[in-house]
C-alpha cells in the first residue's frame, strides 16, 4: 500500500511543473493527469484512484481526473528475435514458441505521461502574446 | 475553455532513482557488494541473514548489514550477535525501505564506511509488493521464499519475482512435514524469472549455505565489487 505516497509525488511533480510554466499560465487549473503504469509497477489502479481525491485536496489539481494507462509486459525473444506482448504475468514464456524470455523491454513503468491545464486566464494575461499554446 | 496539454514523461519515482543510481555509484567506488532482501513477514530473512552474516565474518569478509522494520530495534540486535555492524531503520509504518533512508542511514552511521566493506546486506521490511517499486541501488536483489508459504507464491507476486536476480528458499529442514512440493516450487519460481540461481537452505541446519556463499564469491568478483 503506497499507492498514496506515489500519487502525493505525482502531485508534488505536476505542481512544480505548472509553476515552471510561463508565468501567464501559473495559476492554471488542472483538469485531467494521465500516467503510464507498467504491469509489473506493483501499483493497484483503483487505490491510485481512491487516494487522488484526498491528495490533491486544496491544490490545483482538485477536482482533476486521474487517467490510467496500464502498459503490458513486451519481452524479447531470442529464439524467435522478435519482441513478444505477454497476456498475463503468470508465465515469462514467448507466447509464439514457449520457450522462457528473460529479457524485459516493457511493462515496469510508473510514469506522468501529461497533465491537461485550463489555459483561459493564461490566455487573457498573455493577450497576443505567444505563450507556445498546444493541443 | 481553453485547454492545453502539457507532455511530461517523468517517472514518478524519479526522486528515488536518482538517489539510487548515486548510491550504486558510491558502492561500487567502494568495493562492496550490496543484497537487497525481500519477502514476506516471517520467511525468515533475519535467520538466513544472521547465518550468513556469522559465517562470511568467520571467513575473513568484511560484512554490514541494514534491517529495516516498521518499528522495534529487535533484528538489529539479533543480528549485532554476529558481531558484524548492524543498523535498524525503523519507518514508522511506511511498507517500503527507499534510497533516502539508506543514503541517511549510511551517512550517519560511525565507524563504517563502504570502502571498508566487502558486502552490505539490506533486509527490507517484510512485503512482497511495494519493495519492488524502490531501487535502493543494490547489486543483487535477493528474494527469499519459506517452504511453510505454499509454492505458488511466486505466481502470486510476480513482479518481486520478476525482477530479483537470485531466489532463496528458507526452512529447507521443515520441508517434509511442511509438505512442501519442491519441483513445483521450483518450476513455479522459473515461470516468473527463466534461469533465476534458486538456493535451497536451512539457517537452522546450514543446508544450501555454502552454495549461497560460492554464489556472493562470484558476484562480488563478476561485479567488479
Amino acid at each position: 500500500m503506497h499507492e498514496l505516497s506515489i500519487v502525493a509525488s505525482v502531485v508534488d511533480t505536476v505542481t512544480e511543473s505548472l509553476e515552471a510554466l510561463p508565468d501567464a499560465s501559473k495559476g492554471a487549473r488542472v483538469l485531467q493527469v494521465r500516467l503510464r503504469v507498467g504491469v509489473l509497477a506493483s501499483v493497484v489502479v483503483e487505490s491510485l484512484e481512491f487516494c487522488w481525491g484526498i491528495a490533491t485536496e486544496g491544490t490545483s489539481l482538485e477536482g482533476s481526473k486521474l487517467v490510467v494507462k496500464t502498459i503490458p509486459v513486451v519481452m524479447h525473444c531470442a529464439v524467435c528475435d522478435a519482441d513478444v506482448k505477454l497476456e498475463g504475468v503468470q508465465s515469462f514464456r514467448c507466447p509464439r514458441c514457449d520457450e522462457p524470455c528473460s529479457d524485459l523491454l516493457q511493462g515496469r513503468e510508473l510514469e506522468i505521461e501529461s497533465f491537461e491545464i485550463d489555459d483561459e486566464a493564461g490566455l487573457e494575461k498573455a493577450g497576443n502574446e505567444e505563450i507556445g499554446v498546444s493541443g | 475553455m481553453t485547454t492545453r496539454i502539457v507532455e511530461l514523461r517523468r517517472g514518478i519515482l524519479k526522486k528515488n532513482d536518482e538517489l539510487a543510481r548515486g548510491l550504486r555509484a558510491r558502492y561500487a567506488a567502494g568495493g562492496v557488494l550490496v543484497l537487497n532482501l525481500v519477502s514476506s513477514p516471517g520467511t525468515g530473512k533475519t535467520a538466513f541473514l544472521e547465518r550468513t552474516l556469522k559465517e562470511l565474518r568467520s571467513r575473513g569478509s568484511r560484512v554490514a548489514a541494514l534491517v529495516g522494520d516498521l518499528e522495534t530495534d529487535n533484528d538489529a540486535r539479533r543480528l549485532a550477535s554476529s558481531g558484524a555492524p548492524v543498523r535498524q531503520i525503523n519507518t514508522h509504518g511506511i511498507c517500503h525501505l527507499d534510497a533516502e533512508m539508506i543514503d541517511k542511514h549510511l551517512e550517519s552511521w560511525d565507524g563504517v564506511e563502504l570502502g571498508g566493506l566487502d558486502y552490505l546486506f539490506i533486509e527490507n521490511v517484510g512485503n512482497l509488493v511495494c519493495p519492488s517499486s524502490y531501487d535502493l541501488g543494490e547489486g543483487i536483489r535477493v528474494a527469499l521464499l519459506s517452504v511453510t508459504e505454499g509454492e505458488d507464491k511466486p505466481l502470486k507476486y510476480p513482479t518481486l519475482f520478476n525482477s530479483a536476480d537470485a531466489a532463496v528458499i528458507t526452512k529447507m529442514d521443515i520441508a517434509e512435514p511442511c509438505g512442501f512440493d519442491r519441483t513445483l516450487a521450483l518450476k513455479n519460481i522459473n515461470e516468473i524469472r527463466p534461469g533465476i540461481r534458486i538456493f535451497e537452505t536451512s539457517a537452522k541446519t546450514g543446508a544450501g549455505m555454502e552454495e549461497w556463499f560460492g554464489y556472493l564469491d562470484e558476484a562480488r568478483k563478476t561485479k567488479g565489487a
